[in-house]
């Protein structure tokens, strides 16, 4: 069952750059989907289109029958609410606490008090920061920062959970950990993950999908992939 | 009810980053005190100078007196004739009985003088009150061209000459004021952009986890229009304060009672609505328009 689709789409960025070219893939409910790919490949390109943060410029991006290329600035919330989002530097709010910054998604759309304490509680367990709840992001180490923004990520139940480089900056053993959540969340809960990453030893190890793009162009795309796969190019 | 529920957020929200960010806050408060304080004065002034050049205006009419020994059936005539001038707003008669009067009362020498002569010598007038005062001078030859009408006085040259001024001065205090709006409103909105601009990544997490441009928005409009209402605080306190005690200390009057101030109670009363309208306006759509700017992720 087709989850996510790409048809023939181009992005052509307004410095002329171009990012992605001719690119076609599906990607099926419930998959773990690795990009891969040097950097300027498009990979981050790729996964901006699909939380609409930029457009295609031609041919289309769809998440769930949703051509996510055609919404409006205005309606761009509603994709948003249905997705998870987990950036390589976090971005949590300095000023709220762990528990503040994973209950904050749930305000933004409006949530009643009562509904939010146990879906931030069930999040927090499920990353394993149950014990951090009033600790301020600045005293978390980088592992658990980005636990929390994973937690932040799936505390709306999203059926898409999108990682950009999401262990980018975290020594071998953190990423490792992190990987365990991420792929604790796929079989538990069933969420469909697309993660950007240069990391070959978690490639390697998990034996997942891996899409390799080069220079815009789809390159490989392989069920239980390597990275070396794309290291003959 | 969730529209509700991200509105009464939205108010909580924008009473704690007030808070959270209170040095940028304390900036947009201390330059809307400043200006409005400045618009304050602006209005306070120009609402005189318009108050005591009305007044002034109102004073000015056409003293016409009539031949001597009119009869009573004439001077009904002439007064519907001048009533028929289309500038006129008012015509009001005074015998020469009682001008008689009056000026006996005015002083002894007068009394003395009027009981010694047999026959009054004064003659009966009308003062007529024009709806424009720049109508004076063309009423006052309408009413000349009238039979039995010995002379028509309105002070000329020295009444043009002070209508001229009083019209020069009432349109630039007017222009003044609103330059000083303008200005609030463009110091206002560049201070909250500030404020802005150092949470812009506030703003982009909100977008990004799903919350809706109007949900965004909410908190930063309410935290405008707060700035704009605390920055007028101290202005309307000095607008209140200031004109009534100064009011009272003049004796409700400048230049010994020649020119009389307006009264303080409805006026400053209005003044400070005035003032305060203009800083939670201009807060709101200040904050608004510069959220607008990072809503486009």
């Amino acid at each position: 069952m087709k989850f996510i689709e790409v048809n023939n789409c181009y992005k052509v960025y307004k410095n002329g750059v171009s990012a992605i070219a001719d690119l076609s893939l599906n990607i099926n409910k419930g998959e773990f989907v690795f990009v891969i790919g040097a950097s300027g490949s498009g990979k981050s390109t790729l996964i901006k289109m699909l939380y609409r943060e930029e457009k295609p410029t031609k041919g289309t991006v769809s998440i769930g029958g949703v051509n996510v290329g055609k919404l409006r600035n205005r309606t761009v919330f509603k994709l948003r609410r249905k997705l998870g989002i987990v950036f390589q530097d976090f971005k949590l709010l300095p000023k709220l606490t762990v528990y503040e910054n994973v209950a904050f998604a749930l305000e933004c759309i409006g949530l009643k008090s009562k509904e939010i304490r146990p879906k931030v509680i069930k999040a927090l367990e499920q990353v394993g920061l149950k014990d951090k709840l009033r600790s301020f992001p600045n005293e978390l180490s980088g592992g658990e920062q980005q636990r929390v923004c994973i937690a932040r990520a799936i505390v709306n139940d999203p059926k898409l959970l999108i990682c950009d480089e999401p262990t980018g900056n975290l020594d071998p053993k953190t990423s490792k950990e992190i990987m365990q959540v991420l792929e604790d969340i796929n079989k538990e809960l069933g969420t469909t993950i697309v993660m950007a990453t240069h990391d070959k030893e978690i490639v390697n190890r998990m034996k997942k999908r891996v899409i390799v793009l080069d220079s815009g162009v789809l390159l490989e795309d392989h069920e239980k992939g390597r990275y070396k796969a794309s290291e003959t190019v | 009810m969730k529209p509700f529920r991200i509105l009464f957020r939205s108010i909580r929200d924008s009473f704690k980053s007030i808070f959270r960010n209170f040095s940028l806050s304390m900036a947009s408060i201390i330059c809307s005190t400043i200006t409005l304080l400045l618009v304050a004065i602006a209005i306070v002034v120009t609402v005189n100078v318009n108050y005591v050049t009305d007044t002034l205006e109102k004073e000015l009419t056409v003293v016409v007196y009539l031949d001597r020994d009119t009869n009573e059936e004439n001077i009904n005539i002439i007064e519907s004739k001048i009533k028929k001038i289309n500038t006129v707003a008012d015509v009001v008669y005074k015998s020469k009985e009682e001008w008689r009067i009056e000026m006996k009362n005015y002083s002894d020498t007068l009394n003395a003088t009027l009981d010694y002569l047999t026959t009054n010598p004064l003659l009966d007038s009308f003062t007529v009150t024009v709806n424009d005062v720049t109508d004076l001078n063309v009423t006052a030859k309408e009413i000349l061209k009238i039979e039995g009408v010995q002379t028509a006085d309105y002070g000329e040259g020295m009444v043009e000459d002070l209508i001229s001024i009083f019209n020069v001065v009432k349109t630039a205090t007017l222009c003044m004021v609103f330059a000083l709006i303008v200005v609030t409103a463009f110091l206002i909105s560049n201070t909250i952009k500030l404020t802005i601009f150092s949470r812009r990544s506030e703003i982009e997490i909100m977008r990004l986890v799903g919350s809706s441009n109007i949900a965004i928005k909410l908190p930063f409009v309410f935290e405008g229009f707060l700035l704009g209402i605390i920055g007028a605080i101290i202005p309307v306190v000095a607008t209140i304060y200031g004109y009534i005690i100064g009011y009272e200390k003049l004796g409700g009057s400048l230049s010994f009672g020649v020119i009389e101030l307006i009264k303080p109670l409805p006026f400053v009363l209005y003044t400070s609505i005035v003032l305060l309208v203009i800083g939670a306006v201009v807060g709101m759509f200040g904050s608004a328009r510069a959220v607008r700017k990072y809503l486009k992720i």
